[in-house]
């Protein structure tokens, strides 16, 4: 799973650019709370992309309610690690709405602490990259087949 | 060993003068364990930084040949940085004005070190 770094919304394009070359991480999804992809670095399929979207979000989800049921705010941040690779989970709040990032990391070719210092920066950028929030559309069915395929195109330059 | 033995680890270091901060590193991690730090240090950007270095000079070290690494002392034009990897993969780091005395916060990385591993 290689490729480069493709987004449909071109203001998470540098910051997210400059994240994976600073943090030397392998993959990186940007997306919303839901699951939408806005950007994504180093997968090369788009089910692949679907996938870790639908499983990043489903995790964003688990880890929210907890803290719910915590009584505190969500989760900064979450970090998994195994043998070879590990994955970091974090929201960032935009003008745009909440920006989930999923990233994921080769244990030989960087750390949790570089991708945690470099996530930091990247939150700063797409904050300041971050467009007004636009207004909540409607989403249609009739619509929805034909965005996400839009949207996987724009992701694989096709 | 618990979160204050850590700290206590690093009076020794943090004692000498001419050192603004310590802290205890995982070395795979980068993470902060334990800090004593200065106003103005940002301690997980230097736990960060110094544990990949670390990896780096290690993987360059068994290239040459020449062994794992003690001490490594790295000056620069506004201070130091100064570290011993303890034996169980924690890094000892010390963040020193340019005109400390080298030797003497090895001396205490290394004791530091010893009471880590």
């Amino acid at each position: 799973m290689t490729g480069g770094t493709r987004a449909v919304e071109a203001w998470t394009l540098e910051p997210l650019t400059t994240f994976v070359q600073e943090a030397g991480v392998r993959l990186v999804l940007l997306m919303t709370p839901a699951g939408q992809v806005l950007a994504q670095s180093g997968f090369a399929r788009a089910v692949d992309v679907m996938s870790a979207a639908a499983l990043g979000a489903a995790i964003f989800a688990s880890t929210t309610e907890m803290a719910r049921q915590l009584g505190g705010p969500p989760f900064a941040g979450l970090a998994h690690q195994g043998e070879k690779h590990g994955i970091f989970l974090s929201p960032v709040s935009t003008d745009r709405g909440p920006v989930v990032v999923l990233a994921v990391y080769d244990l030989g070719a960087t750390s949790l602490g570089l991708v945690q210092l470099f996530f930091e920066q990247l939150a700063t950028d797409l904050r300041g990259a971050s467009p007004k929030a636009s207004e909540q559309k409607q989403v249609l069915a009739a619509d929805f087949e034909r965005e996400l395929t839009d949207s996987l195109n724009s992701l694989f330059g096709r | 060993m618990s979160a204050n033995g850590y700290e206590a680890a690093l009076h020794g270091v943090t004692g000498v003068r001419g050192v603004r901060g310590a802290m205890v590193v995982t070395g795979s991690d980068g993470l902060v364990v334990a800090e004593s730090l200065m106003e103005g240090i940002k301690g997980t950007a230097v736990a960060a930084l110094a544990a990949s270095l670390a990896a780096r000079l290690g993987r360059a070290m068994d290239a040459g040949g020449v062994g794992s690494g003690v001490f490594w002392h790295l000056q620069a034009e506004r201070g130091a940085l100064l570290v011993v990897p303890a034996r169980s993969g924690m890094l000892i780091v010390a963040v020193a004005e340019p005109g400390v005395n080298a030797g003497l916060v090895r001396l205490e990385l290394l004791r530091a070190a010893e009471s880590v591993a």
